[in-house]
């Protein structure tokens, strides 16, 4: 995972070794201003990812739920476009706000669509989250092309990590302290995870745990939408992985969750800047193309063991 | 003690439990008897704070230095009463990949918080132990029986070492040889750990033979409670069940014959 990182660090489109890194000052700039702006957001988004695709999968009780099959991340999308229209100039602390308060809100829309499916654990479940996704989808859209959004909108929705700079990835340290608070609390959402009956007996207030756990994920997806754009399945291929490896206890799998996120996402990332060099394919499409294989893999290997 | 009072609850407009009012001692083993729907497990939870009641209340009395002090299950902390009370219920549907020991541990959430001391980890091995799942204890429980998870579950609730445990139908998917030994582990639950259970049981013969107390529910209402030479009796079973019930004493145990 260092080696990646490492890697991560020295590919680019400017030229740096350590002999220039060490004698060129402009190397050094280059390198302080791009490429670890740009390292530390991989790490930081793909780790909010990973964890808020854990947390969701435990309170939701299914496994194949994550930001973007929840649609949490297209109502974060909505919010920012929405923004947009209304206020264009906002700072980015209130972009942050905003799309993760909608984000809440169509994670909560979700939770209440799925009070009425009976069968948790079925594929039905993330199949309601894509289409809930899907309208905000075209609601984003249409109020985009309607006010000349459309090319800020697509440049999101690849998710790309090129123009990430200093003063633009700091937001997301706010992630960073989220997937510590996860961690803090991991107990409860596995307790949570047994459901409301064995919650309560323990002690838990589950309504309240669910609720905690979806703002920390809300606030997880806003920040990262804002800043990088969608991460889409991230969260859904590793937790799984850990998961059939681990089994599903929250707080011991999360270190592994993050580690193995992050080192998927640099892969993706430093895959999608050096095939087609030097122009760049963003690491959310090549994640999405590994993704949503590791999908389909994942539903046909879980159906033997899929029960009601 | 756990004192339900003049507790009631309905479905809609279907009234299905009450006025019922119970007092669950302190001690031994207290069995809920009765027929499908009578009311039993809406009993059970409702005294286990995992549903609420339309009306009454539920309390259970500590022991305090100022005498015994009384905890509204459904008002106090659910964090405080999840050291006095226990409860698990029939069925239980769960998608989680714990470990036997790992669920066996979150009994002990309510004292730890997550992080267990010396003391929760005798308190998991004991449990283990006792449900004679100690070599299970590293398999997944999406790798056990239905008999085994529910061993597993129990434990749990054992580890949470609190005064009073209430299950809801624990013999369910138990063959004979491990319903045999649930009851008589719970028994030893009852005598040699000083805790009080209560229990549904469907087989009214387990109910005799290993239970205090039976309490037996039909239609909602608490019909008939005593010992079991009080309640296994003929026209008292036949008066629950609507059936016609022979009961012959077989090794000192009142037995009921029901089966033509
Ligand atoms: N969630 C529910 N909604 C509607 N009716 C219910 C619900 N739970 C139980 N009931 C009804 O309440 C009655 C008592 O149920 P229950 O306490 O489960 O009975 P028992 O455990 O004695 O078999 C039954 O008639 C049952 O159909
Ligand atoms: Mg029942």
């Amino acid at each position: 995972m260092l080696a990646l990182v490492a890697l991560s660090l020295a590919v680019g489109g400017y030229d740096i070794t350590l002999e220039t890194f060490l004698h060129d000052e402009k190397a050094r700039e280059m390198f302080f201003i791009s490429r670890v702006p740009r390292t530390l957001a991989l790490v930081l988004a793909a780790a909010a990812m990973g964890v808020s695709g854990v947390v969701m999968q435990v309170l939701v009780q299914n496994k194949f739920v994550e930001p973007t099959t929840t649609g949490s991340s297209q109502w974060a999308a909505l919010g920012i476009v929405g923004l947009a229209v209304v206020h264009p100039g906002a700072p980015t602390i209130v972009r942050m706000v905003v799309a993760s308060l909608l984000a809440l809100v169509g994670t909560l829309v979700f939770l209440g669509v799925l009070r009425r499916v009976s069968l948790r654990s079925s594929v039905v479940v993330p199949l309601v989250g894509i289409m809930l996704g899907s309208v905000v989808g075209a609601v984003t859209t249409y109020l985009a092309s309607d006010n000349d959004l459309l090319q800020m909108l697509a440049s999101w929705r690849s998710g790309g990590f090129n123009d990430i700079v200093r003063g633009r990835y700091e937001p997301l340290w706010i992630v960073g302290l989220v997937v510590v608070a996860v961690y803090v609390t991991a107990d409860r959402f596995t307790i949570a995870g047994l459901g409301r009956d064995v919650a309560t007996n323990l002690g838990l207030h589950h309504g309240r745990v669910v609720f905690t756990g979806t703002a920390m994920v809300a606030l997880a997806t806003g920040v990262t939408t804002v800043v990088v754009g969608f991460v889409p399945f991230l969260g859904l291929v590793v937790p799984n992985v850990v998961s059939l490896l681990r089994g599903d206890d929250v707080r011991r799998n999360l270190p592994w969750v993050v580690l193995a996120s992050v080192a998927l996402m640099v892969v993706c990332d430093l895959v999608g800047r050096t095939v087609v060099f030097p122009l760049e394919v963003p690491a959310s499409v090549v994640l999405g193309a590994v993704g949503a294989t590791a999908f389909v893999v994942l539903v046909l290997r879980r159906k033997g063991s899929l029960r009601g | 003690m756990i004192t339900v009072d003049a507790v009631t609850k309905a479905y809609g407009d279907t009234p299905v439990l009450g006025p019922v009012s119970e007092v669950l001692a302190d001690r031994g083993i207290t069995s809920v008897i009765g027929p499908n729907g009578a009311g039993k497990s809406t009993l059970l939870t409702i005294a286990g704070r995992l549903a609420e009641p339309d009306s009454g209340t539920v309390h259970v009395h500590v022991d305090d230095a100022a005498g015994a002090v009384g905890l509204d299950v459904h008002r106090a902390r659910s964090a405080d009463v999840a050291k006095l009370v226990a409860v698990l219920r029939q069925e239980n549907h769960f998608t989680a990949r714990l470990t036997v020991r790992e669920l066996v541990s979150f009994g002990r959430f309510p004292h730890s918080r997550g992080r267990l001391t010396p003391t929760d980890v005798a308190a998991v091995d004991e449990a283990l132990g006792f449900l004679d799942l100690t070599a299970l204890q590293g398999r997944h429980l999406d790798e056990l029986s239905g008999g085994q998870r529910q061993r597993a579950y129990v434990a749990m609730v054992l580890a949470q070492g609190t005064r009073h445990v209430l299950l809801d139908e624990p013999l369910n998917n138990l063959d004979i040889r491990h319903a045999v030994r649930m009851m008589r582990l719970l028994r030893r639950v009852a005598d040699e750990l000083g805790r009080a259970v209560a229990l549904v049981v469907h087989d009214v013969n387990f109910a005799a033979a290993w239970s205090d107390r039976i309490v037996a529910v039909r239609d909602g209402r608490v019909v008939a409670q005593g010992t079991p030479e009080e309640v296994v009796r003929e026209d008292v079973l036949r008066e629950v069940f609507d059936t016609p019930v022979r009961v012959h004493v077989l090794d000192g145990v009142p037995t009921a014959v029901y089966f033509r």
